[in-house]
């Protein structure tokens, strides 16, 4: 099992660079949204065959909700929006893809200088895990539109997700429920937001928000 | 020795062309339309090659030698590259000296191109430098990866040593050096994602615009040189896959040459589905190249023992 799960790590690393490159919305949504899939499918992939129905069950919903609930609820935030473009991040594309290189080298690091006990069956997930939190920030940090911000929020959920199944491998399901809950509330409350800044400004750029300051 | 050993520089030497017959071809299938013969390269560079040469008196003799010093060195590097496991000749260390064989060819390219004089070329030439700047890391880092893998520092023992179990192991890693090899690939011969062959006279042609002054027997052995770095890259690729399986002789021989067609057809698909990219787009396509290799470098050396 550890080359497939292998190959699901790279991808969502790959996934990652190409959320750092692209600066296209809509793009950077599906880009998101097969990341999240690919969380989503951790668990069954991690438990091999030992594989149980609330492990499928809990699988299914988040990759469903990952991969599909929360790009739908930003496409339609998007499209009211009328934005198509990430034009002037704060950092740059190409200096985007170096800092993914060197927050995956620091990740890799990281794991090196600490020694979890691994449930998971491949030892990548922990670096993969805190690459993906870093990415997740550095979006939230270097990105002006509100929509881009909330695909980082959620990329370092995803972040936290599989580290949470590295280490724990295994949550209550009302926990894991709970948290999906949060997270479908935060993004539901962040569409909103942005559709209030977006009428407030006529574009979606959280930078805007300064001004509203006395 | 095995007849694969021999062979392999007589075949890339002479297969090389026809590898661009049957990139145009696939293209002209997916056009639609009936295409070019597949030895169309042949017949250019045999009727350029029976040309006079005609030298702009701007030019000095770094311009006529540029074409012979860059077919030398593609061919130095062809004799490096290993072919069903074993290559020509093989050093420890030889894979940095075979990158170097396309630095040298890039720089008296573009030498060459800025002997001329003409500002135009001078455009191009700073743009190959440029992309080539990000490809370098991109194609030797991947090479690292592999050696590291293989335990071997040399192209033929990086290449021998790959084998199936590896690609069990290491598969991640392993697909993401072919794939960054695959953009440099398709960077250093300048084909559709990064530049576009067939044009001569946009502003985004790189490659085609440095040999602009080059007419008659200089011309061809410019374009034979081209094919013939195609060739030599292209089996860094097919040698990825077809190492893995171990065979050697004819029948690796033969293998190889079925992989190199292959990947012809795979480029001619790429370069139909695919538009060029945007001029600025371009180092982030070699940088996302570079950023696999270095994944794949920290995979492997984080966990293969």
């Amino acid at each position: 099992m550890t080359l497939l799960m292998d190959s699901i790590l790279v991808l969502l690393i790959i996934a990652g660079f190409l959320l750092l490159s692209s600066s296209r919305l809509s793009n950077c949504i599906k880009i998101g949204a097969f990341q999240g899939l690919m969380v989503g499918f951790l668990p069954i992939v991690a438990s091999g065959s030992g594989i149980t129905y609330r492990i499928a069950t809990i699988a299914l919903v988040i990759a469903g909700m990952k991969g599909f609930v929360f790009p739908y609820l930003l496409s339609q935030t998007l499209r009211e929006s009328n934005t198509i473009k990430e034009i002037k991040p704060y950092i740059g594309y190409t200096a985007s893809i170096f800092f993914g290189v060197l927050s995956l080298v620091a990740s890799f690091w990281l794991d090196s200088r600490l020694s979890f006990s691994v449930a998971a069956s491949s030892r990548l997930v922990i670096p993969v895990a805190f690459s993906m939190m870093m990415t997740g920030l550095f979006m939230i940090v270097a990105r002006k539109t509100a929509v881009n911000q909330v695909i980082g929020y959620l990329v370092m959920e995803n972040g936290i997700y599989s580290f949470g199944l590295a280490i724990v491998r295994d949550v209550p399901l009302l926990v894991e429920l709970g948290v999906l809950m949060d997270m479908f509330m935060a993004v539901f409350v962040m569409g909103i937001a942005i559709y209030r800044i977006n009428r407030e400004f006529d574009h979606i750029d959280s930078d805007q928000l300064n001004t509203l300051k006395g | 020795m095995d007849i694969s050993r021999y062979m392999a520089v007589p075949l890339g030497l002479i297969m090389a062309p026809f590898l661009l017959g049957v990139i145009n071809r696939t293209k002209a299938f997916f056009a639609g339309r009936d295409g070019s013969p597949l030895l169309q390269a042949y017949f250019d560079i045999w009727k350029l090659l029976k040309k006079d040469a005609v030298y702009s008196r701007t030019t000095t003799w770094i311009f006529r030698m540029a074409p012979v010093i860059g077919l030398a060195a593609v061919i130095i590097a062809m004799t490096l590259v290993p072919v069903a496991g074993s290559s020509l000749f093989t050093f420890r260390g030889d894979l940095i000296f075979f990158a170097y064989c396309f630095g040298l060819m890039r720089f008296f390219t573009v030498v060459a191109a800025l002997d001329t004089g003409s500002s135009f070329e001078g455009m191009g030439a700073s743009r190959e430098v440029h992309f080539s700047t990000l490809a370098e890391p991109a194609l030797l880092l991947g090479l690292i990866a592999l050696s590291k893998l293989a335990g071997s520092f040399s192209l033929s023992g990086m290449f021998g040593g790959l084998s199936g179990s590896d690609w069990m192991g290491a598969g991640p890693a392993i697909a993401l050096v072919a794939i960054a090899i695959f953009i440099v690939f398709l960077a250093e011969n300048s084909r559709i994602p990064v530049d576009d062959p067939n044009t001569h006279l946009e502003l985004t042609m790189i490659h085609e615009v440095m040999i602009l002054d080059y007419s008659g027997p200089d011309l061809g052995i410019v374009l034979y040189a081209a094919s013939l770095k195609l060739w030599v890259l292209g089996a860094l690729i097919v040698n990825i896959f077809v190492c893995a399986a171990g065979l050697t002789g004819a029948v690796g021989l033969a293998v190889f040459a079925g992989g190199m067609f292959l990947l012809a057809v795979i480029v001619g698909i790429v370069e139909s589905m695919m538009a060029r990219l945007s001029l600025l787009k371009v180092p982030q396509f070699l940088i996302g190249a570079g950023s696999m290799a270095v994944l794949a470098l920290i995979l492997v050396l984080r966990f293969v023992k």
